[in-house]
């Protein structure tokens, strides 16, 4: 088995962020009624024609950059024709000669955890078709044309990836560019990010590739890795059992964990590409390039090394900041003015605001929390003047009841002020209370002392035990 | 007081001093095409609620001043250019009962202008045909001569235009739509330059190819009806947002003429052409040497390769822009289709007639794997060939002149059976499409009692002066001002 060698390539569709859709004004916002986003363009009514928006091809030069592919100073749409109930026009307005990306390429952590270069063919815009539901009830196909007109930019990677493993390192890796550089919002469930694979098998020593077979609609980074593992066998077992791999394209199918025939290439559709004369071809600049790349962050491997190297962030602390550029943001602009350490200063964030994040599935902005807010609360827990706990206190406090930040941070003070006199008068009690423990601890018996914490903390549920345990401890030295 | 006989120059006039009123003046052009149309079938529906209700707005803005130099006049549309809420059939039996939810570009502008849209005019099915006989709505009579095609695909326009069933029509011209049925009928019509009018509503058939335009008496009513639609459009791409679109000013005086040059491409006339037309042209051509412009021969070769280069062309965007009617969202569906495919099938069986079908299925073939290269790929290389000799002509002259057709109007069911010849009829006027250029057809003298057409090409753009050069000839004649004997009283 393990002279066979497989050989991968990727085609990722990604759903732009747009407000609206590639060729017509209605929104591209998710889950609304069926139809409900469908204008006379997306309906292809008669007559009306498509006309280009600015937004889609910024986002796609955006991606080229990034993966240092070269944008096409010349791009052209293509039709490609088909009949399919949920494609309106019965072609897809796609690019196929002049893409808007040309090349490319990414590095990810192979196998063997070695940096490898995955060379991108090309990405093009398209246009997303509808959505036909079958029902079995009704006996019948809905249609439902919201999303037929989104913006995909459908990224092609070459033949180099060797594994499934290696697929979804890639997939990941496109992943957090477009998220990182909010050229999609890469909501999988959602279906804006999605893949088709092409995958073979060879002898290692052999020079030409295998027969593939193309696996579509692979909406997760885990089935991307089952399914191409069990292609792989497939073909393997196929081959050496005296069989033959034939194109096909091929659906997974997640319940059973096995790939289906759907059709062979002599069933494939004759697609007769051709330029769309309803749009003329994108011309586009060095300057107009040029204004895009200066306005773009620093990209997502970039951040990395430098939050490794400058800030000496954890790996994990890196993944939560390289998944959401409004947070690495936030963080950035607190590491500049802030003294504490990064990685202590990462803690009280994912403790406190990123945990409300994800709890509550919550935005950065809806946080309604300033840099500068953060770091007075985390410098007022630093000098002790408020509790860790204080933080998320301080986070979850209603909108309506903030005023300055200082106020606040005065105000959980004075009532960590009254709880610390509160806590002195419970240590001196339970000391009064418990003279045989007392004893015991002076002979030597050290781990009492969680006794005396644990009677202390029963009337002061919210303190910090360590300090308390301190406190104990000065008290009993001194006694 | 023969108010068919006016000018839209005059009929504003007569709306403006109150003589007449639009309610007025659209029941009177609604009651001739009540009493005439049915010898000419010219109009698929008229809209005479609606007409009326544009009418009585159209008054109401005059009455107040507040009206514009077309308002409450009476137009009628081609059938393929979309009106809210009005039937658009496209000559098809795959659109008879659709109903457009908005209003073309150009329909909307001449609403704004304040026209009255009377109705729809016939044409051949989808635009597709030189004789207007692939209409589902049944053929239209010239009347000049009823045994006659009024030409096509506008041919519904142009025969209401000659019969003077209404003051002016709108028209698209792919290969010739507008011209080679304006030349049919006696009339004037304007292909403008393609990105000129917007598209935006017009039932595509070859969208590189199709420009609306206007079709009239004169070359003066075609300027203010091109003035009012032309234009940048936000929702055509390839409408031009470069040219500064000026107000057409027939400002052409005798002192200029003499500096203009007329080429005369010699390709044009050697081979293919009925004699008496040639001759006829000619003798067109020798009033504006008499006028004092310069006349000079030049070279178009490679010509007789747009025909077969537009077929191709035209046919395969038409294959794709086709596709949508397929019986799943708008217009004709099949009777209860077993499945996905038989829904498919027959829907396009029964909705289409058979030109429609035909360049279908030369377009599929045509942009197929394996003969992408040899078909449409060499008719692109053809279209540049013919743009690029039409670029090394118009540095030389201004202006080209040439038949509009090759015959005048030929019988009803004389080229039915055969497809080349009917091709054919549009050899003049198929590579002004192929270039994007700007044409006008206007009437130069009459062969066996039938109008003869004579085409005037110009560079890009160049709509005002070809409109002007052409008001310039109906200034000196009158083979304009003939209308058909039998349409000829009230």
């Amino acid at each position: 088995m393990s002279d066979w060698e497989s050989v991968i390539g990727l085609e990722i569709h990604i759903q732009l962020m747009t407000k609206s859709k590639i060729f017509s004004a209605s929104s591209t916002a998710y889950g609304a009624v069926p139809n409900e986003q469908a204008s006379y363009v997306d309906l292809g009514m008669p007559g009306t024609l498509p006309v280009l928006n600015e937004i889609a091809i910024k986002k796609a030069i955006e991606f080229g950059l990034a993966i240092n592919g070269q944008i096409s100073k010349r791009s052209i749409f293509a039709r490609k024709n088909y009949f399919y109930p949920d494609l309106p026009k019965n072609y897809q307005i796609s690019q196929l000669d002049l893409p808007i990306v040309e090349g490319g390429h990414i590095n990810i952590q192979n196998d063997q955890n070695i940096a490898k270069r995955i060379n991108i063919l090309r990405a093009h815009l398209e246009e997303d078709a509808g959505k036909s539901i079958h029902s079995k009830k009704d006996n019948c196909t809905f249609i439902d044309l919201n999303r037929a007109g989104t913006p995909l930019l459908e990224v092609v990677s070459q033949p180099d990836l060797r594994s499934a493993k290696e697929a979804v390192e890639y997939m990941k890796k496109i992943h957090e560019i477009v998220t990182f550089l909010k050229i999609s919002d890469g909501n999988m469930q959602e279906g804006s990010f999605r893949c088709d694979a092409n995958v073979s098998v060879k002898k290692h020593d052999d020079k030409e590739l295998g027969t593939r077979t193309e696996l579509k609609n692979i909406n997760s980074f885990k089935f991307v890795e089952k399914a191409i593992n069990f292609e792989i066998q497939r073909q393997i077992k196929l081959i050496e059992d005296g069989g033959r791999v034939i194109q096909e394209t091929r659906l997974y199918d997640e319940n059973k964990n096995i790939t289906k025939s759907m059709r062979s290439k002599e069933e494939a559709n004759d697609y007769r590409y051709f330029p769309d004369p309803d749009l003329p071809p994108i011309e586009i600049d060095e300057k107009f390039i040029k204004e895009i790349k200066d306005g773009m962050p620093m990209l997502p491997d970039e951040k990395r090394v430098s939050y490794q190297k400058n800030h000496a962030l954890t790996d994990e602390q890196i993944n939560i900041l390289l998944n959401n550029s409004d947070i690495s943001n936030f963080i950035d602009d607190v590491m500049k003015k802030s003294k504490i350490e990064p990685k202590k200063l990462m803690n009280y964030f994912i403790s406190s605001i990123y945990l409300k994040m994800n709890k509550e599935n919550l935005l950065m902005q809806d946080m309604m929390i300033t840099p500068d807010d953060f770091c007075e609360i985390i410098s007022a827990v630093e000098n002790k003047k408020i509790s860790k706990g204080n933080i998320k206190q301080i986070i979850d406090m209603p909108l309506t009841s903030t005023g300055s930040i200082e106020k606040i941070i005065e105000k959980f003070k004075k009532a960590q002020d009254d709880d610390q006199k509160n806590i002195n008068s419970l240590i001196d009690k339970v000391i009064n209370d418990n003279p045989k423990q007392v004893e015991d601890y002076k002979k030597g018996k050290t781990k009492i002392l969680g006794f005396f914490v644990g009677q202390v903390l029963k009337n002061a549920k919210d303190s910090d035990p360590g300090t308390i345990k301190e406190k104990i401890i000065k008290i009993l030295d001194n006694v | 007081m023969d108010i068919y006989k006016k000018s839209l120059r005059e009929l504003a006039a007569l709306l403006n001093s109150k003589e007449i009123s639009s309610k007025e003046l659209t029941k009177y052009f609604l009651e001739r095409i009540t009493k005439f149309d049915s010898k000419l079938n010219s109009f698929i529906s008229i809209n005479e609620d609606y007409a009326n209700q544009q009418a009585d707005k159209a008054d109401k803005l005059i009455a107040s001043g507040k009206n514009n130099f077309l308002t409450g006049i009476p137009i009628a549309h081609k059938d393929l250019f979309s009106t809210k809420d009005i039937f658009t059939t496209c000559g098809s039996k795959m659109l008879e009962h659709y109903l457009p939810p908005y209003d073309a570009t150009v329909v909307k502008k001449l609403n704004d202008a304040g026209m009255i849209s009377i109705g729809k005019t016939n044409m051949d099915e989808f635009a597709m045909g030189s004789s207007n006989e692939s209409s589902y709505f049944g053929d239209v009579k010239n009347p000049w001569n009823l045994e006659k095609v009024p030409g096509g695909s506008s041919g519904g326009s142009a025969s209401a235009v000659a019969a003077r069933l209404c003051p002016v029509a709108s028209g698209s011209d792919t290969g010739g739509s507008i011209r080679q049925p304006a030349a049919f009928c006696g009339l004037t019509g304007l292909k403008p330059t393609y990105g000129s009018v917007s598209r935006y509503g017009m039932i595509a058939y070859a969208s590189s190819l199709d420009q609306g335009g206007p079709i009239g008496k004169s070359a003066e009513d075609c300027a203010v009806i091109f003035d009012e639609i032309k234009g940048f459009d936000k929702n055509d791409s390839t409408s031009n947002y470069q040219i500064d679109f000026k107000k057409t000013r027939m400002d052409l005086s005798k002192k200029d003429v003499n500096k203009i040059t007329i080429g005369i491409p010699k390709e044009y006339f050697s081979q293919g052409i009925d004699e008496d037309i040639s001759k006829i042209i000619f003798q067109a051509i020798e009033e504006f040497k008499n006028f004092g412009f310069n006349i000079k021969e030049i070279t178009l070769p490679d010509h007789g390769y747009s025909i077969p280069a537009y077929y191709i062309i035209a046919s395969a965007e038409a294959s794709s822009n086709l596709s949508r009617y397929d019986g799943v969202k708008f217009g004709y569906r099949c009777k209860d289709p077993i499945n996905l495919e038989d829904l498919y099938f027959r829907t396009r069986k029964e909705g289409f007639g058979t030109e429609v079908k035909k360049r279908i299925m030369i377009g599929t073939y045509a942009l197929s794997s394996g003969f992408y290269d040899e078909y449409y790929m060499r008719a692109l290389k053809i279209r540049r060939i013919i743009r690029d000799n039409f670029k090394k002509a118009f540095q030389e002259v201004d202006f080209i002149f040439s038949p509009t057709s090759p015959t005048t109007a030929f019988n009803l069911g004389e080229k039915t059976s055969n497809a080349l010849e009917m091709y054919l009829s549009d050899i003049y006027t198929t590579p002004v499409n192929l270039a994007g250029l700007p044409a006008i057809s206007i009437p130069v003298g009459f062969n066996n009692e039938l109008p003869v057409g004579m085409q005037i090409i110009g560079d890009y753009f160049s709509e005002s002066n070809i409109l002007n050069i052409a008001n310039y000839f109906q200034k000196e004649t009158d083979w304009h001002n003939y209308i058909p004997e039998e349409f000829n009283h009230e």
